[in-house]
């Protein structure tokens, strides 16, 4: 049974961007604001979620080729990365370093070691809920 | 006064989302359930608007939009359910 949902799919195409621009901005405000790697993640993978009950499986691996295993095991080796970076200068286990920059278009502003960590978790969680989801959709 | 006005608001809200949560539990068919769902999402979407208006501050705001996303994607999950029967498509049956 083939359906043809024309409301659906074109709600979809706008409202994708909506959502993953939302996760973005949720994972970038992570700091001082609510949010972060985990909440993002969580938002970018309904956002894929959105895509694969519009569309099908085969259609968004084509649309978007990416292999969730890799996602998953850069995102652990970022966040582990991260947190043992500064066992090597002689600190504490997960030590945060932080400072000001002056970045051209957007002034000065303050980059912290924890946004690598958060981004880790970010890819984790993003290739977790991906890999789970469609291995639960996948079968018969 | 404007607090009063919000307050009472607040509570007819509440007791709408009881009157659903009655539907979601009695309701006699799926479709009954699946839109007393998402009227409870549409509800407490418009009750953390007006608790953020109550307590004067905006950190509400990206949580009812995240509720909001959230409660389309269930709604659209579950109608799916109901007309289809199964909810992500394999892509290789036609």
């Amino acid at each position: 049974m083939k359906m043809n949902n024309v409301i659906l799919k074109t709600t979809v195409q706008v409202s994708f961007f909506i959502i993953f621009l939302f996760s973005i901005h949720i994972f970038l405000a992570g700091h001082f604001a609510p949010g972060g790697g985990f909440v993002g993640g969580l938002l970018t993978a309904s956002a894929l979620v959105l895509l694969l009950l519009t569309y099908d499986i085969k259609t968004v691996q084509k649309l978007l080729p990416i292999n969730y295993m890799m996602m998953t095991a850069v995102g652990l080796a970022l966040a582990l990365g991260t947190a043992s970076i500064s066992v090597f200068f002689g600190d504490a286990f997960f030590k945060h370093y932080f400072s000001h920059f002056e970045i051209p278009l957007l002034g000065n502003t303050e980059l912290h070691t924890a946004m690598l960590f958060d981004s880790g978790v970010y890819l984790v969680v993003v290739g977790v809920t991906m890999i789970i989801i469609q291995s639960i959709g996948g079968d018969e | 006064m404007m607090n009063n006005f919000i307050l009472f608001l607040i509570i007819l809200i509440a007791l709408a989302l009881v009157a659903l949560i009655y539907r979601l539990i009695k309701g006699p068919t799926v479709p009954d359930r699946v839109i007393a769902l998402d009227s409870i999402g549409v509800s407490i979407i418009a009750l953390v608007g007006l608790f953020s208006i109550y307590v004067k501050t905006s950190f509400y705001m990206e949580v009812a939009l995240l509720l909001a996303i959230l409660s389309f994607i269930g709604t659209i999950a579950f109608s799916k359910f109901i007309e289809k029967g199964e909810i992500i498509d394999r892509g290789d049956s036609d």
